[in-house]
């Protein structure tokens, strides 16, 4: 073996960081393509008479009713867990563990607060997959959105049980969960403006 | 009666070396399903993706029979399609890019002076989820299940078994950016990384932000197929919907990797510091980001006759961006290897010849991919796309031959003999050709493509056709000679020395086979080639 001079301590490596952003990345294209293929459908659709005079594309049925409340609520729900996932950042690099918790418990309740208003919107519509085109797109793509905040969610858990199990100086896992819930706070509103705003 | 008896003590001990026997089969096994270790889940991608390789090329040669003999078809209409997919979608992801995936895998971490991957576990389930998704492909292929096959529940599986291949390689490719990015020696640069590493890189970026499109696709092919079929046509409409992902130009983000491993095993046997080595990555660089822009794009056609100057110039820009410039790219690698070639004059080894011959053969075809939207040609439509195609899997697939004939002694110690893998690299440069070019010519000469699940046989040149077929059967043969003299090599080979090819960077520090951790010390590294630091007087010769 050839022997070349011995190195100093290595630096910290942001591993675990730059690891979510090439995921983030990943996911973005992810659901960048599927909206592109929303749009492509939308665009090419015939028009139609609207609620006034005005033509419209004649992409989602006229009897189809988009619940906004819900949709806007989860909008605003993802919003603050983005938040909170911050403030455990902002905790953690203080070492303040209570805080940390807090953050972390909080992004936990968000996340399920954003899986009941998805299942919330799915009820309120009240159409089935099987239903035609638009219908089908829909469930297909809330649902993989549905399947990305599963994945937050468990993001949110390991992260808070690496801290709880004394991890607490290693603050990158924290600031890669807060960056992983903004990648997906950009995607859902892409997700609502393309598919709920602009139907 | 004679009763023979064996001792009791001979008996049990017969039956301790069996269980033995067993348990170290056992384990080894085992090892090998749970490893984190990124040379055993580099390994293990190459060789999967090479058994699959055989297959893939066998099912090429197959076709080019069915194309050959149009009056005595060999195989059922309803499946010539199927099985034209099953080609392209083979070649592509489950032969060209896990190979070239996998040798990142393997030599990559070894290169920057790592000594892991990052996230490991996630390469490794990376690998599993690409070798059952590739399984569940086959499967639902031989149920009558590709695009436009017959049985609804094969084609979900289809669907299905292609995106877990596709996620397991978008899984493993996060592993390799983050590693490349984050664990390099104290002193590397990202301009001192050596070639393979770079491209490696780069493509995986390119997997990275590519993959996932073509996921999401699957993701609503799938559920458009499974409930209620109304928006992508049924079972007929996905091959429209995902043609893209196994044509021009995507299929060039596949062999990103193949530069830079042709590049570095050049310079390493050229045993010289390459004056312009910066040079390399940018031909790498620009290749794969006018090939990552070209991938957003839609055709643009050259219609060279018949236009006012201003259209012409505005024609011409988007082509020159999207199909000479990745030209541009592999052009300037080649003229690297060249300049390396030509300082240095290396003898010639296996390695050297199968990645010089598929970088060329690679090289050709980006040129190729360019004069396929000149509209007075006339070549849309017809099969010069499919010989495209085959230069550029079959270049990547020689050229990730080469890289495990340069790189296997580091992996397992041993080195494949240069006599009888000579022989083979000329043939498959010959059978690469072969199929690449017949095609690409009977494309110029009007032979329409694969249209609506069949050929169409009112054109049919039979001896170009003919010779399309040999080609793909002698690759087919080359990668099975190949895959034996290299089983061979890792039983019984001969066994080399740390440094068998004199090398320039850190994975040639460290022992063959490499330990667990890779190296027993962190390196500092003061250049790009850090083993040449220590060869002075070989490096400046």
């Amino acid at each position: 073996m050839i022997a070349l001079p011995p190195a100093p301590a290595p630096a910290p490596r942001r591993q675990l960081l730059i690891g979510t952003s090439a995921v983030g990345a990943a996911l973005t294209m992810l659901f960048g393509g599927m909206l592109a293929v929303w749009w492509r459908f939308r665009e090419n659709s015939p028009l139609r008479a609207g609620d006034g005079e005005k033509l419209i594309k004649d992409w989602k049925p006229k009897g189809v009713k988009i619940p906004m409340i819900p949709v806007n609520v989860l909008l605003f729900t993802l919003i603050l867990a983005c938040l909170m996932a911050q403030y455990a950042v902002y905790a953690a690099k203080r070492a303040d563990r209570t805080n940390v918790t807090l953050g972390l418990g909080l992004t936990i309740l968000l996340g399920l607060a954003g899986l009941n208003a998805q299942a919330y919107i799915w009820g309120q519509t009240k159409v089935g997959i099987r239903d035609g085109r638009f219908e089908t797109m829909f469930y297909a793509l809330t649902g993989s959105f549905f399947v990305l905040l599963i994945v937050g969610l468990v993001f949110t858990v390991v992260t808070a049980f690496r801290h709880f199990g004394g991890r607490t100086a290693d603050h990158e896992v924290v600031t890669s969960h807060a960056l992983f819930w903004y990648i997906l706070t950009v995607i859902y509103i892409a997700v609502w403006f393309v598919v709920y705003v602009t139907k | 009666m004679t009763t023979i008896d064996n001792r009791p003590e001979a008996v049990s001990s017969a039956l301790a070396e069996a269980a033995d026997d067993a348990g170290r089969a056992i384990q080894g096994v085992a090892s090998w399903a749970t490893t984190a270790d990124h040379k055993r889940i580099g390994r293990a991608f190459m060789v999967a993706s090479l058994v699959m390789g055989a297959a893939a090329l066998l099912v090429g040669a197959l076709l080019g029979i069915e194309r050959l003999n149009p009056d005595d078809t060999v195989l059922q209409a309803d499946s010539i399609g199927q099985l034209f997919s099953l080609h392209r979608v083979g070649m592509l992801y489950l032969v060209a890019m896990p190979l070239l995936l996998g040798l990142g895998l393997a030599v990559a971490p070894l290169q920057i002076g790592s000594r892991s991957l990052s996230f490991s576990r996630t390469a490794a389930l990376g690998f599993w989820a690409w070798l059952m998704g590739s399984i569940l492909v086959i499967v639902a292929f031989i149920g009558n299940g590709g695009p436009g096959g017959g049985d609804a529940d094969m084609v979900d599986l289809f669907l299905m078994g292609l995106a877990l291949a596709l996620i397991g390689i978008v899984a493993a490719s996060v592993s390799l950016v983050t590693t490349i990015l984050t664990s390099r020696a104290p002193g590397m640069k990202l301009d001192r990384t050596p070639a393979l590493a770079w491209s490696a890189l780069v493509g995986g970026l390119a997997n990275v932000l590519v993959l996932p499109v073509v996921i999401g696709v699957l993701i609503l092919l799938s559920v458009d197929h499974q409930y209620g079929r109304l928006v992508f046509d049924g079972n007929a409409g996905i091959l429209n919907w995902m043609s893209w992902a196994i044509s021009q130009p995507a299929s060039f983000i596949a062999v990103i990797p193949a530069l830079g491993a042709a590049a570095d095993v050049v310079i390493t046997a050229s045993g010289r510091r390459h004056p312009l080595r910066g040079g390399v990555l940018v031909g790498i660089g620009v290749f794969a980001t006018a090939m990552l822009g070209a991938v957003t794009q839609v055709s643009h056609d050259l219609p060279w006759s018949g236009s006012s100057t201003g259209d012409k110039i505005a024609d011409v820009l988007p082509f020159a961006l999207f199909n000479l410039l990745p030209i541009l790219g592999a052009v300037i690698v080649l003229g690297m290897v060249a300049m390396a070639l030509k300082a240095g004059k290396p003898p010639l080894s296996a390695g050297l010849v199968f990645s010089l011959t598929g970088l060329v053969v690679i090289v050709g075809g980006v040129v190729a991919h360019a004069l396929a939207p000149i509209v007075d040609l006339q070549l849309a439509g017809t099969t010069y796309d499919e010989g495209v195609f085959t230069a550029v899997t079959s270049g990547g697939l020689l050229v990730g031959l080469g890289a495990i004939a340069h790189w296997g002694p580091k992996l397992w110690g041993r080195r494949i003999g240069d006599k009888q893998l000579l022989p083979l690299a000329l043939l498959g440069f010959i059978g690469a050709d072969l199929g690449a070019l017949a095609l690409a010519i009977a494309g110029f000469q009007g032979q329409p493509a694969m249209a609506g699940g069949g050929f169409d046989y009112d054109f049919s040149p039979q001896l170009l056709n003919g010779v399309a077929m040999a080609g793909s059967s002698l690759v087919a043969l080359v990668v099975v000679l190949f895959g034996l003299l290299a089983l061979r090599s890792f039983t019984s080979g001969e066994a080399v020395g740390d440094d068998p090819w004199d090398g320039q960077t850190l994975e040639w520090a460290t022992s063959s086979p490499p330990p667990a951790n890779n190296f027993s010390d962190l390196h500092t590294v003061s250049s790009a080639e850090p083993l040449l630091d220590l060869k002075p007087a070989r490096s400046d010769a």
